[in-house]
């Protein structure tokens, strides 16, 4: 089986995912695909840059727990997920979603499934740098809200 | 018996990445967290309950309920903030 979780400092390129993720399997009828990027302001301070710091073995096994409850959930074909790690300037991309289907609509759902569950139940921690200082940043109680409307509760933030 | 106390982010910067801590038997891991508060210090300031620390279990989310066996992997961190 193709490799569905990486961790990683190196950047990704979108294109080069789907193609694999599509890659032999020609019941793919839609891909969705979700890019996170480092934002220049948050909570109201600029950002110049952050850090992000995981749990090795943990993350990765959460991340593929996450994917099989996906796949349990919805009528998907295949997903990836890549997320960075280590120092990452404003405009880098951090993550990657992609999820194939026969049809759009559980490749959508299934892909705001898995960036919901991630943001709330990934290891993952975030440091950004601002005019003020580095800061962690803080865990939102909306992306508890996220997960909740899938019917899992989060109690993360 | 002994179980290994791994710390990430503020968590890891306040306390140093990973210790060891002997605990009697049939602990779990609300027990543990007792025994680091107790040693006072930064320990008590930043594991205080009431502060949103999460925890897991060989690499797993858990909660204080959990029993520890020998050989363990514990881990307390800051709510995730990934993606």
């Amino acid at each position: 089986m193709a490799q569905r979780v990486s961790i990683q400092t190196a950047d990704f390129d979108l294109s080069t995912e789907v193609a694999a993720l599509r890659a032999a399997d020609p019941g793919v009828g839609a891909v969705a695909s979700f890019v996170g990027t480092v934002r220049d302001r948050n909570d109201g301070s600029a950002v110049s840059d952050m850090e992000l710091e995981h749990y090795p073995g943990m993350t990765e096994r959460a991340i593929e727990a996450m994917i099989d409850e996906a796949r349990q959930r919805f009528d998907i074909r295949a997903a990836r997920v890549v997320h960075r790690v280590g120092p990452l300037r404003v405009g880098e991309q951090i993550v990657l979603v992609a999820v194939t289907s026969a049809h759009r609509g559980q490749a959508f759902q299934a892909c705001e499934f898995l960036m919901d569950y991630l943001k709330t139940q990934a290891p993952f921690w975030k440091k950004e740098t601002t005019p003020e200082g580095a800061r962690w940043v803080d865990a939102r109680v909306a992306d508890d809200a996220a997960l909740a409307r899938w019917g899992i509760q989060a109690s993360n933030a | 018996m002994k179980v290994q106390v791994r710390y990430f982010a503020a968590l890891r910067e306040a306390l140093g990445a990973a210790e060891t801590v002997e605990l009697p038997a049939g602990s779990t891991l609300g027990t543990l967290r007792d025994v680091l508060l107790a040693r006072g210090g930064r320990h008590a300031e930043v594991l205080a309950r009431g502060r949103a620390v999460r925890c897991a279990l060989d690499q797993a989310m858990s909660d204080e309920t959990a029993v520890l066996r020998d050989g363990a992997e514990v881990a307390f961190f800051p709510p995730v903030t990934g993606g």
